[in-house]
């Protein structure tokens, strides 16, 4: 992107009708670490990259938790991500006070959207995949800084996220009818394209959930790395799907496998995905 | 809707003391029961200014939103105030148009914070109100006074009907009352309130909510029966000057 005359501002238009303050916002979240989302008609599960910036530190906090049955995960500026998500925090909980019921996703990210454009404000720079459930569903949406908000059946953001998206761009139309652990797997999936190579391990990565019944709570590190483990092992497609571990509710093989494949019991350990 | 709240109730720095208001014209009792399909409420048409009954065609029970009941007891002007107010509420949640709207169970909590601010500023909405209804299936039934005591059962009701109907509700309602039980059992309870609260009048709506939607019955009249022995010749055994 070159200088302009017209950027100094957010209320200065250019001649070409842009803003170039907000369309510089929405650069730095190009610029954040991945976060990926995906839903199906029960779930939605949202997963980020966590890279530290030394190995001396901690990785930081991408994924909020907002409420029961409402998660964010942000990309770009984390600072201002926390920011947004105490507001989204505060919202929630002033509705549940009232009324004694959570507050509807698609309510809350309309009253994000109109804050992000404050004329006397820098725009916020990050984006927001919201992850929440309401009386018709689940839902996932993209809160942009630009003050769009679009909703998603999966998305990714982020830097490399075109890698996550292409993946969920084949598979979003199975998406609907998945199980959870499914969503999950393609979740994982969709974080490993956007490592290009890197080996998925679940120390750089978080993943969360929540679904119909099922709070929204992030996933503990054990508990992905034996997800990780468990679709590593079956190869490329989901083998047998045997993941004895964490509730696997319904494994059914049946959802996933479509054809039986033979999963071929790849030992190969890092098998190239040829989905 | 913040404009008239902000005005009502506040209490500026050079203000007078507000103290409690009185009530003028006031509502009596409001009885409830859950049945079967849903929602059962009861109300007399009486206006009362003290110990007149002023008028006979007010209407204590309304429909809120698609899926709830409201009726009032008390000051009659505070309700039609809370009506206002609740108007706008249900207003801005359909302007959402986002397939979720407010049930019971929020109206209820959103009433009993109001009720309770109110109270807390000194300057109550004089009212017991009941809020019925049926969402997704679920039947719910509450109740909110002046002070901003809340709770939920399956049958309520306000003032005299505390001390009149209640009891006949506690013995005789169960779950899964048919619709024509549960009409009888309402009446029986106001026809007790109708004899021995002054200020009943007998001119009654009977609401009903359910899954489907809300139908208010046209003010009809109980019938009463005053041939008592007793009633002939009331002076007998004291007779005086009347």
């Amino acid at each position: 992107m070159f200088r302009n005359q017209y950027d100094t501002d957010v209320t200065t238009w250019s001649p070409a009708g842009r803003l170039f303050q907000v369309e510089y916002a929405m650069e730095a979240v190009k610029q954040g670490s991945a976060a990926i989302g995906l839903r199906s008609k029960t779930h939605v599960v949202l997963g980020c990259v966590n890279k530290a910036n030394s190995e001396l530190s901690s990785h930081q906090k991408k994924i909020f938790k907002v409420d029961d049955h409402i998660g964010v995960a942000i990309a770009g500026l984390t600072a201002d991500g926390r920011v947004l998500s105490r507001y989204m925090r505060s919202e929630c909980i002033n509705y549940s006070y009232t009324y004694e019921s959570p507050l509807p996703v698609g309510r809350l990210v309309v009253q994000l959207a109109d804050k992000a454009q404050r004329s006397w404000k820098r725009p916020y720079g990050v984006g927001l995949l919201v992850a929440g459930l309401d009386e018709k569903g689940a839902h996932l949406y993209y809160n942009c800084p630009s003050g769009n908000y679009f909703e998603y059946q999966a998305f990714a953001i982020g830097s490399r996220s075109q890698a996550a998206k292409t993946y969920l761009e084949r598979r979003f139309e199975n998406f609907s009818e998945s199980t959870r652990e499914d969503l999950i797997k393609d979740a994982l999936m969709a974080i490993r394209e956007t490592l290009q190579g890197e080996t998925l391990k679940s120390s750089i990565c978080t993943v969360a959930v929540v679904g119909a019944g099922e709070p929204f709570h992030i996933l503990d590190q054990e508990t992905v790395q034996k997800l990780i483990d468990s679709f590593d092992i079956a190869g490329t497609e989901e083998g047998p799907a045997a993941a004895p571990d964490s509730a696997a509710e319904g494994g059914s093989a049946a959802e996933g496998g479509a054809a039986s494949e033979q999963g071929a019991p790849a030992d190969e350990g890092v098998a190239p995905m040829d989905i | 809707m913040e404009s008239i709240q902000a005005k009502q109730g506040l209490v500026g720095p050079n203000d007078p003391i507000q103290r409690t208001q009185l009530p003028y014209v006031t509502g009596t009792s409001v009885v409830a029961l859950k049945y079967k399909d849903g929602i059962l409420m009861a109300a007399d048409m009486g206006g009362s200014y003290g110990s007149t009954i002023r008028y006979k065609s007010v209407e204590r029970i309304k429909p809120i939103g698609k899926h709830s009941l409201l009726g009032a007891s008390g000051e009659i002007s505070d309700f039609q105030e809370l009506l206002r107010n609740l108007d706008e509420l249900i207003l801005y949640d359909n302007m959402w148009d986002d397939g979720n709207s407010l049930g019971p169970k929020e109206l209820h909590s959103y009433l009993t914070r109001v009720m309770y601010n109110r109270r807390n500023k000194f300057d109550p909405l004089w009212n017991s109100l009941v809020l019925g209804g049926v969402k997704n299936g679920q039947k719910y039934l509450g109740m909110v006074s002046m002070i901003g005591v809340n709770f939920e059962d399956s049958h309520v009701a306000t003032g005299f009907g505390n001390h009149l109907a209640r009891p006949i509700l506690r013995d005789e309602w169960h779950e899964n009352l048919s619709y024509e039980d549960g009409v009888k059992l309402l009446e029986k309870c106001m026809r007790v309130l109708l004899y021995r609260d002054r200020s009943a009048v007998n001119k009654l709506q009977i609401a009903k909510i359910t899954e489907e939607g809300t139908t208010i019955s046209q003010p009809y009249a109980l019938k009463t029966f005053w041939g008592f022995t007793a009633f002939q010749n009331p002076t007998a055994g004291a007779e005086g000057s009347w």
